[in-house]
């Protein structure tokens, strides 16, 4: 039998199979498209088509309430693959001279002896985020505040990249190194904390989060317990919000001194 | 008679070398998030373990099987030699060196997406790159099926096409289709964001094209259990096929309407319209009907052994059945886990039951007692059956063979039972560990460490298995004599053309592919608003 003669409507198989198919297909298409979205009382429609597009899943427009201005800013920190690559020696130089001014802070040498955080070593991303957001406000420091307003984008990404350039050294206040903790290891499932290490490094890392051995205990703590409070707000969807919100205070207390207490030679190379 | 016996074996000692490996993974993962274990400290070791089961269990190990018994079906079927055995062996290398290109970024740690993908995750080109020759290789046996049964034809005019043959061209049909969806993802919109080109992807799409080979890839590592049940089972044990026309019937069946049917993976995605899922979840059920045929038709035709071995009266069959015989064995825990899987399978369809259970430990339980209990336990009997063939030896201990597939078939009811139960307790599935200790899931515990304990039951028995056949390569030769396939009551003198050749059902196929995704798709590929930004694995 031919091509020709299968697709027949004189083949009784061509005429069955192909009836049953359109007639299944016309019949789920109507239930689907037409009776059921009708079925749903809470469901208000415009008219047929309206229900046809919505049950297809075609896009509507949502009602224009405009969302509530938010009180505070948030981060706006876009990061592509090519932000900070392959930096120039000019750019970790230009980073260099920058870098004066923060040194009374955070060290001539990237390690603070004043509880701030220690930048040498970190990841460029996250150095760059946090000026970009300190810049718009989405997170404010007293002193910090006034540093960024002044930046270009340049200078951002410039000393960006310098403080990445510089060596991890030790800490300045160094600890005996302490057992790392449950919170710290396996986070807490049914709390939905994941493990400290998850995105600050000893597993994974995830860009814009800073790895954290041997940073400052009472700035990791105040962070921390800014985060559960609300006071600080310019981590992307409430990252380390939802995190230490359900933390208890022993918890933060724990995870603190435990990466206050790691060399930061042991942060994994994974950049 | 089998001509290219070893490239038939070299088929089947691959597929089952990986499987062994991919086994003893799975074993490690459900032991280590037991309550047996204490917590994995680094959850990646379980991801990148997760992805190797995956992907081996998935893509290498059905695949090689179905090819492998593809070649030995064309030549004892088709009764002349294969046609393109330089192409087979081909396909074959190909299939050997992506899996092992896609496995090797997955031990380093650079692929960890799961052997879904699961973009915006994104792991090493090399995974994907592997996964593409894999499946490059497996067309090239599709090609050949379809060259050798055009050969066949020419040379037949008008006769009918033995009835294994028939559902084996119909399986690499079915693969050929099904393979696009996963292929469009992969070569479209993955591979150029793993290689660096663009750096956003959209996920939602992405899962619509995975879904459409999600689903009849299951159909496609189906067919060989399938044509073990016509093929084999009844010559095994003495009996014949019930129905040779009902048998092409649901082949056919399953080269329709397995494919238009895969959103049923996605019914809570937000980006497929909910009118879609209705119509998917309403195809979905239509499958369960060449499912039934087949219950059907095996039954009667196992009675007919039955009755022929001397029982009498409504249940006096079942016991004069050859119950020492290892396909019956088989075939037998095959559609018990066939039942209760099929029947979980019900509720997975269901567009509102599926809330309950959807992305729990129920949904791993189901596709381990479909596919590694029905289907992988008729792969068993598939390789004991075509071993003396292949390798002109006997298989020595049959009393073994029995013991590995009653450990098979104990070990998956003892490890999907209580994953389903758990997952009605809302279990998540995909975790690394769970805190036991907690009152909200120490109910669970028992249950867990009991699925454990069934994966070691497995395990040992996987382990029988290589052994039963790497045994059997030094045991005593033996005439085997030729490879046949089951008879039918009935035997088929002339045969509709429709259910000779694959024309209109491809065409159909195709054509409810184009009616139940062919929107979707199409309202995503137009939209420029749905990509997000790739994540990658293992990178900073």
């Amino acid at each position: 039998m031919s091509a020709r003669e299968i697709f027949s409507f004189r083949n009784s198989y061509f005429t069955a199979s192909v009836g049953v198919a359109v007639t299944l297909f016309i019949l789920t298409a109507l239930g689907g498209f037409i009776v059921l979205p009708y079925a749903q009382r809470e469901v208000k429609f415009a008219g047929l088509w309206d229900a046809i597009c919505s049950s297809a899943g075609v896009p509507r427009r949502a009602d224009s309430i405009a969302a509530p201005a938010s009180a505070h800013p948030t981060s706006s920190v876009v990061l592509t693959s090519t932000t900070l690559a392959r930096p120039s020696q000019q750019s970790i130089g230009r980073g260099a001279t920058l870098a004066q001014r923060c040194a009374i802070r955070h060290g001539p040498t990237g390690i603070s002896q004043a509880d701030s955080p220690n930048l040498a070593g970190q990841y460029a991303s996250v150095i760059f985020k946090e000026l970009l957001d300190f810049r718009s406000g989405a997170r404010t420091n007293a002193v910090m505040t006034p540093f960024a307003v002044d930046l270009s984008d340049q200078d951002i990404a410039d000393l960006a990249v310098y403080y990445a350039y510089l060596p991890r050294l030790p800490a300045y206040h160094p600890e005996p190194q302490l057992p790392p903790t449950r919170i710290v290891i396996y986070g807490a499932p049914l709390r939905g904390i994941a493990p400290c290490g998850s995105c600050h490094g000893s597993l994974d890392n995830k860009p814009g989060s800073p790895w954290l051995e041997g940073q400052s205990q009472a700035y990791m703590k105040a962070q921390l317990q800014s985060f559960a409070s609300g006071q600080r707000r310019n981590d992307i969807s409430q990252q380390m919000r939802n995190v230490a919100r359900v933390m208890t205070p022993q918890e933060i207390d724990e995870a603190a001194a435990y990466y206050a207490s790691q060399p930061p030679e042991i942060v994994k190379a994974t950049d | 008679v089998l001509v290219n016996r070893k490239l038939i074996i070299a088929h089947f000692w691959l597929a089952f070398a990986a499987f062994g490996l991919a086994l003893v993974l799975g074993a490690w993962q459900m032991f280590i998030r037991s309550p047996l274990h204490t917590w994995i400290t680094n959850p990646e070791w379980y991801y990148r373990s997760l992805t190797a089961h995956g992907t081996v269990m998935g893509y290498v190990f059905p695949t090689l099987v179905a090819m492998g018994f593809g070649y030995a079906i064309t030549e004892s079927a088709l009764e002349r030699r294969l046609v393109g055995a330089r192409w087979a062996w081909a396909g074959f290398w190909l299939i050997a060196v992506g899996a092992v290109m896609a496995m090797l970024p997955v031990a380093l740690g650079r692929a960890s997406v799961l052997y879904t993908f699961y973009p915006p995750l994104i792991g090493s080109p090399f995974y994907y790159l592997g996964v593409v020759l894999v499946v490059v290789g497996s067309w090239i046996w599709v090609a050949l099926m379809s060259v050798n049964l055009r050969d066949w034809k020419r040379d037949h005019p008008g006769a009918p096409v033995p009835l294994a043959m028939f559902a084996n061209v119909a399986g690499s049909y079915l693969w050929a289709w099904t393979a696009v969806g996963a292929a469009f993802e992969l070569l479209l919109q993955i591979i150029p964001v793993a290689l660096g080109l663009k750096n956003t992807i959209d996920a939602g799409l992405a899962r619509v094209f995975f879904s459409w080979t999600l689903h009849a890839i299951v159909y496609f590592w189906l067919i060989p259990t399938y044509i073990a049940y016509y093929a084999i089972v009844p010559r095994a044990i003495g009996g014949k096929v019930y129905s040779d026309t009902i048998a092409r019937i649901s082949f056919i069946l399953f080269l329709v309407i397995s494919m238009p049917i895969g959103i049923h993976h996605t019914f809570p995605d937000p980006q497929v319209g909910a009118g879609f899922k209705f119509i998917h979840s309403a195809f979905t059920a239509l499958v369960a009907l060449p499912t039934l045929l087949t219950v059907f038709t095996i039954c009667a035709s196992v009675e007919i052994a039955g009755r022929l071995r001397g029982g009498r009266g409504v249940f006096g069959w079942i016991v004069a059945l050859p119950w020492d015989n290892p396909i019956m064995l088989a075939v037998a825990f095959s559609f018990i886990m066939l039942g209760f899987g099929g029947a979980g399978g019900l509720i997975n369809m269901s567009y509102q039951l599926d809330t309950s259970v959807h992305n729990t430990q129920w949904i791993t339980g189901h596709f381990h007692l479909i596919f590694g209990g029905a289907i992988v336990i008729m792969y068993f009997a598939i390789a004991y059956d075509l071993w003396p063939h292949l390798t002109g030896r006997a298989l020595p201990d049959l009393r073994l063979v029995r013991t590995q597939l009653w450990l098979w078939f104990i070990g998956m009811i003892v490890t999907t039972f209580p994953w389903h139960y758990v997952g009605i307790l809302g279990m998540p599935r995909r975790m690394s560990y769970f805190d036991f200790t907690d009152p909200a899931l120490s109910q669970e515990a028992s249950s867990v460490t009991l699925s454990a304990i069934g994966g070691f039951i497995l395990l040992i028995s996987g382990l029988l298995f290589l052994l039963i056949l790497g045994r059997s390569q030094v045991a005593p030769r033996v005439e085997a004599g030729p490879y046949r396939f089951s008879v039918a009551v009935h035997p088929l003198t002339t045969v509709p053309a429709a259910l000779n050749g694959y024309a209109l059902w491809v065409a159909l196929m195709i054509g409810l592919t184009v009616t139940n995704y062919g929107f979707p798709i199409a309202a995503l590929v137009a939209r420029q608003d749905t990509s997000v930004p790739a994540v990658y694995v293992g990178a900073q």
